[in-house]
């Protein structure tokens, strides 16, 4: 290759690497990662254009009062490829996402929306299976699918099946669980193994196949959160670590109540498998994304007792206390690593990349 | 997983952090070559549990953050083009060009795949003969081996419409560079374990002995840090300076001859420019004249494209261990993984970015303290 400079002597102390500042004007696919891009298009593009009050909450639901009743409500939508995968296919997660959803407001599941979007030329035998998984979980979660609606789209223009699901479901008396209420203290609990849901996609996504023995973890979680409100009321904050992973939900957490997240790096529960297949793939377990599990912030007091709840519920069975909520750097979340060093563990962009090396 | 676990054992890095802290009397600064091993570094927090007598320079071996702006640009002019699908190493993709990245390419239509193997990216061309299939051949002697091997085999295969946008860069022309700088405070080497695994170590004595520097081979586990960083104290504090094998579970002396000699057929050493640091004689390799017809910018006629590098940001300064990279006013504020300034911002093996991603919290303690810029 011809470079464009003439060679000269090599001067690091003139040495610099400059890239311009820019902005995006199109939609890249980080801006649904569930990071700093999709927190920008919330905050830059949708809060200005129809934000109020109850938006605000930013919580996985909103909290909603509507005559004597608090509702939560929640709205998401299922893109997955493919669409079948170990462990469950789109409709378990459409189903458990939005439950999950609600209960971490607390809330009791009540109701689910279902709007299919459906490609030209996908198999029927497809949209059955997505419909009977659709409603045997919804079955499982104890919700109702009370409402629906079908769309079609020509060939080319969709991806077989898209789901998006809508809830509510009601929030008990004296319960107000939301990230804002994070404290120093508290103690943080996640209900099980991580990671799972993540490697089990990325295990089967085209191009990127590999072997490794890994189901999803897409499971509802509104009946663990109900044993755990059993042993107090006074849960601070839930939150399901989907996309972005465990990494995402603490970071939300941080900043919306202005504290900061201290994790253990060997107290955080990862599978081996998961452990392997990101070491292999250069990803970090704390960003892989999760269908079926919870994180908690707890008063330190309940943290033993709710901690015990959850081992007793099978969703909760490998549940651990994998850090705590701390008054130093507010809005960020810090890892003590294996070794005894520290570092941060930021909010991820966009998608996570495979490093070169 | 076998040959990590091991590897992160907190006890027998206590071990070994005592040994370096009962050796070491003064003062010495060690530059680790590798972007995998500052990543490393900075990740389990190695560089808090060393004795303050050693320092740590991050050195400039990170692939995503020396590939010039210019091949970036041409990446993103061959990867715009109908009908071609360009395939590379996922970290590749968000690497600011002059005015958009792979991402945006990809948003606007383009055909671009994340790989993990050049072999990948043939097998797409030996499916879609129709198409133009080019993979996007950057790295250091790690990746050259198989990104060799992939045109190798697109010849034997006949498969004309693979080709490979070649930005290879070599290790010991760059140790050379670090070395003649008339600021150099570099005094010993943890050399890149992955790379000697494919070379071997026969380039390296000959360093050791010109620049009077230890030279330790070293992996990339927090064990196989620690083990790299005690040898060269222990070279420096007796006066040695030595080629020393630290990795050797990976490393053989002679390397892998096998992905030498497909190197050797395939690419020929030629200058190439890093990002940041400029032109280094001989510290790249380009195909040969025999695989031409492999060679992307010449099939995609990109050649003619021309950047210069702007010079804004202070990372020369970070990669010669002159600053740390929370020391450079815009580390943090206006330069952050989303919005890089400079190459060593992009990838998480850029020293800025490890800093960013891990460090963050001592920057904002430091910029409370001593405001700067």
């Amino acid at each position: 290759m011809a470079d464009s400079t003439a060679t000269a002597p090599v001067d690091p102390a003139n040495w610099s690497c400059p890239a311009p500042l820019r902005d995006r004007p199109v939609v890249v696919m980080g801006h649904g990662g569930g990071g700093a891009l999709s927190a920008e298009l919330v905050d830059g593009v949708f809060a200005p254009a129809f934000g109020n009050p109850v938006l605000a909450q930013l919580a996985d639901s909103a909290v909603v009062r509507l005559g004597a009743a608090r509702l939560a409500f929640s709205t998401d939508s299922y893109v997955v490829r493919p669409l079948f995968f170990p462990g469950g296919c789109i409709g378990d997660l459409a189903v458990n996402g939005t439950v999950n959803d609600l209960a971490m407001s607390g809330a009791v599941p009540a109701f689910l929306s279902t709007a299919f979007v459906l490609e030209e030329g996908v198999a029927m035998d497809v949209v059955e299976r997505v419909a009977g998984a659709v409603g045997a979980a919804a079955r499982a979660a104890g919700v109702t699918v009370a409402t629906g609606d079908t769309k079609v789209v020509e060939s080319g223009h969709g991806d077989g099946v898209y789901i998006t699901t809508s809830g509510i479901g009601l929030v008990p008396d004296g319960v107000d669980i939301r990230p804002q209420r994070a404290r120093p203290g508290d103690a943080v609990l996640v209900s099980g193994p991580i990671g799972l849901h993540g490697v089990a996609i990325m295990s089967v996504r085209e191009g990127l196949e590999f072997g490794v023995d890994v189901a999803s973890d897409t499971a509802p979680l509104a009946g663990l959160v109900e044993a755990m409100l059993r042993v107090t009321p006074d849960i601070h904050v839930l939150r399901d670590p989907t996309r972005g992973g465990l990494a995402a939900s603490l970071n939300e957490i941080a900043r919306a109540s202005g504290t900061g997240v201290r994790l253990t790096e060997r107290a955080v529960p990862v599978p081996d498998a998961v452990a392997n297949a990101c070491a292999f793939l250069g990803l970090d377990p704390l960003y892989v994304a999760n269908e079926g599990r919870l994180v908690a912030f707890v008063a330190r007091e309940h943290a033993d007792a709710v901690l015990a709840a959850m081992r007793e519920h099978p969703q909760g069975a490998g549940a651990a206390l994998v850090g705590e909520c701390v008054e130093d750097h507010p809005g960020m979340v810090v890892v003590s690593t294996g070794l005894g060093g520290t570092r941060v563990v930021d909010m991820p962009l966009g998608e996570q990349l495979p490093r070169i090396c | 997983m076998k040959y990590i676990d091991e590897f992160n054992d907190p006890e027998l890095a206590r071990k070994l952090l005592e040994d370096i802290r009962a050796t070491v009397t003064r003062p010495w600064a060690l530059m680790e070559v590798c972007g995998g091993q500052t990543h490393s570094i900075i990740r389990h927090g190695i560089d808090q549990l060393l004795p303050d007598e050693v320092e740590l320079i991050h050195g400039p071996g990170c692939p995503v953050c020396v590939t010039p702006l210019e091949v970036i640009d041409k990446a993103l002019a061959i990867a715009a083009r109908p009908g071609v699908i360009f395939c590379s190493f996922g970290d590749m993709l968000r690497v600011p060009g002059t005015d958009r990245d792979l991402f945006r390419v990809r948003s606007e239509g383009g055909d671009v795949r994340v790989v993990y193997s050049p072999m990948d990216a043939l097998e797409l061309a030996r499916r879609h003969p129709d198409r133009e299939v080019v993979f996007f051949g950057i790295g250091f002697e790690t990746t050259a081996p198989a990104n060799a091997m992939a045109v190798h085999q697109a010849r034997r295969l006949g498969l004309a419409n693979f080709s490979l946008l070649v930005s290879h860069v070599r290790v010991p022309p760059a140790i050379e560079a670090v070395m003649t700088a008339p600021t150099c405070r570099v005094q010993g080497f943890l050399a890149a374990g992955h790379v000697c695994s494919v070379m071997g170590t026969a380039e390296y004595p000959d360093l050791a002995e010109r620049h009077r520097v230890p030279l330790v081979v070293t992996g990339f586990e927090p064990l196989d840090i620690l083990e790299g960083i005690r040898r060269a104290v222990r070279q420096l504090e007796r006066g040695e300076h030595r080629v020393e094998n630290a990795y050797a579970r990976a490393v053989q002396e002679d390397g892998n001859p096998a992905a030498r000699r497909m190197i050797e057929e395939v690419f020929e050493v030629t200058d190439r420019s890093w990002r940041g640091i400029g032109r280094i004689p001989d510290s790249g390799w380009r195909l040969t004249e025999a695989f031409r017809a492999h060679d992307a910018e010449h099939r995609f006629d990109v050649t003619g494209i021309r950047t210069e590098e702007p010079a804004v940001c202070r990372s020369g300064e970070v990669l010669q261990g002159l600053i740390k990279p929370t020391e450079c006013p815009a580390f943090g504020t206006s330069c952050t993984p989303r919005t890089p300034l400079g190459a060593t911002m992009v990838s998480s093996e850029g020293a800025c970015a490890a800093y960013y991603l891990y460090r963050r919290m001592d920057t904002t303690t430091r910029k409370e303290m001593s405001p700067v810029g």
